[in-house]
Protein backbone atom coordinates (compact mmCIF):
# COMPACT_ATOMS: atom_id res chain seq x y z
CA UNK A 1 0.00 0.00 0.00
CA UNK A 2 2.72 2.59 0.81
CA UNK A 3 4.81 0.95 -1.84
CA UNK A 4 2.15 3.18 -4.24
CA UNK A 5 1.07 5.60 -1.65
CA UNK A 6 4.83 7.48 -1.21
CA UNK A 7 5.38 7.86 -5.21
CA UNK A 8 1.67 8.88 -5.83
CA UNK A 9 1.92 11.56 -2.92
CA UNK A 10 5.27 12.93 -4.14
CA UNK A 11 4.06 13.10 -7.90
CA UNK A 12 1.14 15.35 -6.67
CA UNK A 13 3.56 17.21 -5.21
CA UNK A 14 5.26 17.74 -8.25
CA UNK A 15 1.97 18.74 -10.30
CA UNK A 16 0.87 21.07 -7.47
CA UNK A 17 4.57 22.81 -7.58
CA UNK A 18 4.69 22.79 -11.42
CA UNK A 19 1.16 24.42 -11.54
CA UNK A 20 2.43 27.00 -9.33
CA UNK A 21 4.81 27.61 -11.13
CA UNK A 22 2.84 27.91 -14.56
CA UNK A 23 0.77 30.35 -12.48
CA UNK A 24 3.50 32.45 -11.28
CA UNK A 25 5.12 32.47 -15.24
CA UNK A 26 1.60 33.55 -16.52
CA UNK A 27 1.40 36.65 -14.14
CA UNK A 28 -1.83 34.86 -12.53
CA UNK A 29 -0.20 34.35 -9.02
CA UNK A 30 2.46 36.68 -7.32
CA UNK A 31 3.69 34.99 -4.15
CA UNK A 32 4.67 38.52 -3.14
CA UNK A 33 1.05 40.06 -3.56
CA UNK A 34 -0.29 41.46 -0.78
CA UNK A 35 -4.12 41.37 -0.61
CA UNK A 36 -5.20 45.22 -0.40
CA UNK A 37 -7.54 46.28 2.66
CA UNK A 38 -8.28 48.95 0.76
CA UNK A 39 -10.52 47.80 -1.68
CA UNK A 40 -14.48 49.20 -1.31
CA UNK A 41 -13.06 51.77 1.29
CA UNK A 42 -13.05 55.29 0.83
CA UNK A 43 -9.50 56.27 -1.20
CA UNK A 44 -7.02 58.36 1.37
CA UNK A 45 -7.63 62.03 0.62
CA UNK A 46 -4.53 63.27 -1.22
CA UNK A 47 -3.26 67.08 -0.44
CA UNK A 48 -0.17 67.28 -2.40
CA UNK A 49 2.27 70.22 -4.19
CA UNK A 50 1.92 69.61 -8.11
CA UNK A 51 5.28 68.26 -9.56
CA UNK A 52 5.00 71.43 -12.10
CA UNK A 53 3.87 74.14 -9.37
CA UNK A 54 4.69 73.21 -6.13
CA UNK A 55 2.36 76.26 -5.09
CA UNK A 56 -0.63 74.63 -6.45
CA UNK A 57 -2.46 71.57 -4.38
CA UNK A 58 -3.00 68.44 -6.27
CA UNK A 59 -6.23 67.04 -4.32
CA UNK A 60 -8.85 63.82 -4.51
CA UNK A 61 -11.60 66.41 -3.82
CA UNK A 62 -11.22 67.76 -7.44
CA UNK A 63 -12.38 64.16 -8.79
CA UNK A 64 -15.11 63.60 -7.03
CA UNK A 65 -18.38 62.34 -9.52
CA UNK A 66 -15.69 60.88 -11.74
CA UNK A 67 -14.21 56.99 -12.21
CA UNK A 68 -10.21 57.58 -12.11
CA UNK A 69 -7.28 55.92 -12.13
CA UNK A 70 -4.53 56.79 -9.58
CA UNK A 71 -1.02 56.01 -10.83
CA UNK A 72 2.15 55.74 -8.52
CA UNK A 73 5.12 56.09 -10.03
CA UNK A 74 9.20 56.91 -10.34
CA UNK A 75 11.97 57.62 -13.09
CA UNK A 76 13.93 55.11 -10.95
CA UNK A 77 11.43 52.28 -12.08
CA UNK A 78 11.99 50.49 -14.63
CA UNK A 79 8.17 48.96 -14.96
CA UNK A 80 7.09 52.50 -14.81
CA UNK A 81 9.13 53.17 -18.25
CA UNK A 82 7.62 50.44 -19.43
CA UNK A 83 4.27 50.39 -18.54
CA UNK A 84 4.57 54.91 -20.43
CA UNK A 85 2.97 53.85 -23.36
CA UNK A 86 0.08 51.98 -22.23
CA UNK A 87 -0.80 54.78 -19.73
CA UNK A 88 -0.66 57.12 -22.87
CA UNK A 89 -2.94 55.29 -24.48
CA UNK A 90 -5.51 54.82 -21.87
CA UNK A 91 -5.07 58.63 -20.76
CA UNK A 92 -6.77 59.23 -24.25
CA UNK A 93 -10.56 57.61 -22.88
CA UNK A 94 -9.56 57.62 -18.91
CA UNK A 95 -8.51 60.44 -16.47
CA UNK A 96 -5.48 59.11 -14.52
CA UNK A 97 -4.02 60.92 -11.92
CA UNK A 98 -0.44 60.55 -10.99
CA UNK A 99 1.68 60.24 -8.13
CA UNK A 100 5.78 61.04 -8.19
CA UNK A 101 6.91 58.79 -5.74
CA UNK A 102 10.36 59.45 -4.28
CA UNK A 103 11.64 60.94 -6.93
CA UNK A 104 13.69 64.04 -8.57
CA UNK A 105 11.52 66.58 -10.12
CA UNK A 106 13.70 67.94 -12.50
CA UNK A 107 14.06 63.79 -13.55
CA UNK A 108 10.14 63.39 -13.43
CA UNK A 109 9.59 66.45 -15.58
CA UNK A 110 12.30 65.07 -18.03
CA UNK A 111 11.07 62.07 -18.52
CA UNK A 112 7.28 63.43 -19.17
CA UNK A 113 9.22 65.85 -21.81
CA UNK A 114 10.17 62.78 -23.60
CA UNK A 115 7.97 60.50 -23.48
CA UNK A 116 4.94 62.22 -23.27
CA UNK A 117 2.46 63.08 -20.13
CA UNK A 118 -0.30 60.61 -19.72
CA UNK A 119 -1.81 62.63 -15.84
CA UNK A 120 -3.90 64.87 -15.54
CA UNK A 121 -2.66 65.66 -12.69
CA UNK A 122 0.80 64.06 -11.34
CA UNK A 123 1.33 64.87 -7.05
CA UNK A 124 4.95 65.14 -6.44
CA UNK A 125 5.75 63.21 -3.03
CA UNK A 126 9.34 62.43 -1.97
CA UNK A 127 8.85 62.01 0.85
CA UNK A 128 6.39 58.76 0.79
CA UNK A 129 3.58 60.75 2.63
CA UNK A 130 0.54 60.05 0.27
CA UNK A 131 2.47 56.93 -0.95
CA UNK A 132 2.33 55.35 2.85
CA UNK A 133 -1.42 56.78 2.85
CA UNK A 134 -2.40 54.56 0.21
CA UNK A 135 -0.52 51.47 1.76
CA UNK A 136 1.98 51.38 -1.36
CA UNK A 137 4.68 49.25 -1.32
CA UNK A 138 6.23 48.93 -4.61
CA UNK A 139 6.35 51.28 -7.97
CA UNK A 140 3.97 51.06 -10.59
CA UNK A 141 0.87 51.31 -8.47
CA UNK A 142 -2.41 51.42 -10.21
CA UNK A 143 -6.06 52.46 -8.51
CA UNK A 144 -9.22 52.36 -9.63
CA UNK A 145 -11.28 54.97 -7.92
CA UNK A 146 -15.07 55.43 -8.51
CA UNK A 147 -17.08 58.44 -8.58
CA UNK A 148 -18.36 58.42 -4.79
CA UNK A 149 -14.28 58.31 -3.83
CA UNK A 150 -14.19 54.26 -3.07
CA UNK A 151 -11.17 52.58 -3.81
CA UNK A 152 -12.73 49.49 -6.48
CA UNK A 153 -9.31 47.98 -7.59
CA UNK A 154 -5.97 47.91 -7.25
CA UNK A 155 -2.74 46.30 -9.25
CA UNK A 156 0.55 46.12 -8.40
CA UNK A 157 2.69 45.64 -11.01
CA UNK A 158 3.41 47.52 -14.85
CA UNK A 159 -0.40 48.40 -16.46
CA UNK A 160 -1.15 45.94 -19.41
CA UNK A 161 -3.94 45.32 -21.69
CA UNK A 162 -4.45 41.69 -19.68
CA UNK A 163 -4.37 43.54 -16.11
CA UNK A 164 -6.41 46.22 -17.57
CA UNK A 165 -9.30 43.73 -19.57
CA UNK A 166 -9.34 41.64 -16.15
CA UNK A 167 -9.29 44.28 -12.93
CA UNK A 168 -10.49 47.19 -14.45
CA UNK A 169 -12.30 47.98 -17.65
CA UNK A 170 -15.51 46.97 -16.46
CA UNK A 171 -15.77 49.83 -13.44
CA UNK A 172 -15.15 52.52 -16.52
CA UNK A 173 -17.95 50.78 -18.96
CA UNK A 174 -20.79 50.72 -16.25
CA UNK A 175 -19.81 54.57 -15.99
CA UNK A 176 -20.37 55.01 -12.17
CA UNK A 177 -17.64 52.97 -11.25
CA UNK A 178 -19.71 49.70 -9.99
CA UNK A 179 -18.98 46.12 -11.68
CA UNK B 1 56.01 30.06 0.35
CA UNK B 2 54.62 31.52 -2.33
CA UNK B 3 51.27 30.32 -1.36
CA UNK B 4 51.26 30.98 2.48
CA UNK B 5 51.79 35.03 1.64
CA UNK B 6 49.07 34.79 -1.04
CA UNK B 7 46.74 33.55 1.36
CA UNK B 8 48.10 36.03 3.79
CA UNK B 9 47.13 38.92 1.39
CA UNK B 10 43.58 37.02 0.59
CA UNK B 11 42.82 37.19 4.36
CA UNK B 12 43.71 40.62 4.48
CA UNK B 13 41.69 41.84 1.38
CA UNK B 14 38.85 39.59 3.01
CA UNK B 15 38.94 41.47 6.23
CA UNK B 16 38.53 44.39 4.52
CA UNK B 17 35.90 44.08 2.94
CA UNK B 18 33.99 42.92 5.95
CA UNK B 19 35.00 46.00 7.13
CA UNK B 20 33.35 47.74 4.46
CA UNK B 21 30.44 45.67 4.38
CA UNK B 22 29.91 45.99 8.24
CA UNK B 23 30.16 50.00 8.14
CA UNK B 24 27.98 50.43 4.70
CA UNK B 25 25.41 48.19 6.79
CA UNK B 26 25.21 50.58 9.50
CA UNK B 27 25.51 54.04 8.15
CA UNK B 28 21.94 52.86 6.16
CA UNK B 29 20.23 52.73 9.47
CA UNK B 30 18.95 56.46 11.00
CA UNK B 31 19.15 57.05 14.45
CA UNK B 32 16.33 59.22 16.20
CA UNK B 33 16.07 61.04 19.65
CA UNK B 34 13.45 60.51 22.01
CA UNK B 35 12.16 62.34 24.68
CA UNK B 36 12.01 59.38 26.86
CA UNK B 37 13.03 55.88 27.40
CA UNK B 38 9.55 54.53 27.17
CA UNK B 39 8.80 55.92 23.43
CA UNK B 40 12.64 54.35 22.56
CA UNK B 41 11.03 50.51 23.74
CA UNK B 42 7.83 51.13 21.63
CA UNK B 43 9.97 52.25 18.93
CA UNK B 44 12.21 49.46 19.18
CA UNK B 45 9.33 46.79 19.65
CA UNK B 46 7.23 48.34 16.86
CA UNK B 47 10.30 47.87 14.23
CA UNK B 48 10.67 44.10 15.55
CA UNK B 49 7.19 42.92 15.37
CA UNK B 50 6.57 44.78 11.90
CA UNK B 51 7.24 43.54 8.86
CA UNK B 52 8.85 45.02 5.81
CA UNK B 53 7.01 44.70 2.79
CA UNK B 54 9.44 44.92 0.09
CA UNK B 55 11.75 42.29 1.71
CA UNK B 56 9.22 39.88 3.32
CA UNK B 57 10.79 38.17 5.28
CA UNK B 58 12.53 40.85 7.54
CA UNK B 59 11.44 43.12 10.07
CA UNK B 60 11.73 46.58 9.77
CA UNK B 61 14.41 47.13 12.15
CA UNK B 62 16.63 44.53 10.33
CA UNK B 63 15.48 45.86 6.47
CA UNK B 64 17.47 48.40 4.33
CA UNK B 65 14.72 49.10 1.50
CA UNK B 66 13.48 52.23 1.00
CA UNK B 67 10.01 51.39 2.32
CA UNK B 68 11.51 50.48 5.79
CA UNK B 69 12.92 53.27 5.97
CA UNK B 70 9.62 55.15 5.49
CA UNK B 71 7.91 52.76 7.55
CA UNK B 72 10.71 53.05 10.49
CA UNK B 73 10.16 57.14 10.56
CA UNK B 74 6.40 56.81 10.17
CA UNK B 75 6.66 55.40 13.45
CA UNK B 76 8.80 57.75 14.94
CA UNK B 77 6.72 60.07 13.93
CA UNK B 78 3.45 58.87 15.13
CA UNK B 79 5.35 57.61 18.26
CA UNK B 80 6.63 61.03 19.30
CA UNK B 81 2.73 62.49 17.83
CA UNK B 82 1.53 60.79 21.31
CA UNK B 83 0.20 57.26 19.53
CA UNK B 84 -0.08 54.30 21.32
CA UNK B 85 1.30 51.12 20.18
CA UNK B 86 -1.88 49.82 19.23
CA UNK B 87 -2.79 53.02 17.33
CA UNK B 88 0.47 52.46 15.00
CA UNK B 89 -0.23 48.74 14.45
CA UNK B 90 -3.94 49.53 13.31
CA UNK B 91 -2.69 52.21 10.95
CA UNK B 92 0.05 49.60 9.22
CA UNK B 93 -2.54 47.07 9.45
CA UNK B 94 -5.41 49.54 7.52
CA UNK B 95 -2.98 50.33 5.17
CA UNK B 96 -0.90 46.89 4.58
CA UNK B 97 -2.81 44.01 5.89
CA UNK B 98 -1.97 41.23 8.67
CA UNK B 99 0.92 40.72 6.43
CA UNK B 100 2.44 43.60 8.15
CA UNK B 101 2.22 41.89 11.17
CA UNK B 102 4.83 39.00 12.00
CA UNK B 103 2.50 37.67 14.42
CA UNK B 104 -1.38 38.00 12.70
CA UNK B 105 -4.58 37.54 14.58
CA UNK B 106 -6.03 34.61 14.74
CA UNK B 107 -9.13 34.23 12.52
CA UNK B 108 -10.52 32.26 9.01
CA UNK B 109 -7.70 33.72 6.81
CA UNK B 110 -5.43 33.23 9.54
CA UNK B 111 -6.72 29.40 10.49
CA UNK B 112 -4.23 27.31 8.27
CA UNK B 113 -1.25 29.51 9.25
CA UNK B 114 -1.62 29.13 12.94
CA UNK B 115 -2.67 25.84 13.18
CA UNK B 116 -1.54 24.17 10.06
CA UNK B 117 1.84 23.15 11.99
CA UNK B 118 -0.58 21.13 14.46
CA UNK B 119 -2.18 19.50 11.60
CA UNK B 120 0.98 18.19 10.04
CA UNK B 121 2.22 16.97 13.38
CA UNK B 122 -1.07 15.10 14.24
CA UNK B 123 -0.82 14.00 10.52
CA UNK B 124 2.85 12.83 11.43
CA UNK B 125 2.01 11.13 14.35
CA UNK B 126 -0.93 9.08 12.87
CA UNK B 127 1.70 7.91 10.27
CA UNK B 128 4.37 7.32 12.70
CA UNK B 129 1.15 5.37 14.75
CA UNK B 130 0.37 2.92 11.91
CA UNK B 131 3.51 1.86 10.54
CA UNK B 132 4.91 0.93 14.48
CA UNK B 133 1.01 -1.31 14.41
CA UNK B 134 2.22 -3.13 11.08
CA UNK B 135 5.33 -3.75 11.87
CA UNK B 136 4.61 -5.31 15.56
CA UNK B 137 2.04 -7.33 13.35
CA UNK B 138 4.61 -8.97 11.42
CA UNK B 139 6.42 -11.97 11.77
CA UNK B 140 9.45 -12.14 14.03
CA UNK B 141 12.33 -13.03 11.69
CA UNK B 142 13.77 -15.75 14.19
CA UNK B 143 11.20 -17.93 15.94
CA UNK B 144 11.18 -19.27 19.27
CA UNK B 145 12.48 -22.48 18.40
CA UNK B 146 15.44 -21.17 16.50
CA UNK B 147 16.09 -18.52 19.40
CA UNK B 148 15.88 -21.67 22.26
CA UNK B 149 18.73 -23.38 19.23
CA UNK B 150 21.04 -20.07 19.44
CA UNK B 151 21.08 -20.07 23.11
CA UNK B 152 21.93 -23.77 23.18
CA UNK B 153 24.45 -23.36 20.56
CA UNK B 154 25.71 -20.54 22.52
CA UNK B 155 25.79 -22.11 26.17
CA UNK B 156 27.83 -25.10 24.66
Amino acid sequence: MSRILVPLGFLLLMVLFWLMLDRIDEGKYNPRDIPTEFIGKPAPAINVPDLYDPTRMVQTADMKGQVWLFNVWGTWCPECWREHEYLLELSKTVPIIGLNWRDQADESRAMLARLGNPFKQIGFDPQSNVAMDWGVYGAPETFLVDAEGVIRAKHAGAMTPDVWEQKFRTYFEQGQGKP
Amino acid sequence: MIRSFEFRVLKIVFALLLLAVSVAGQAAIETYRFDETSQEESYKKLVAELRCLVCQNQNLADSNAELAHDMRRKTYEMIMAGKTDDEIVDFMVERYGDFVMYKPPVKSTTLLLWFGPLLFLLLAATVVFVFVRKQKQKQPLVSTQQQQQVHKLLDE
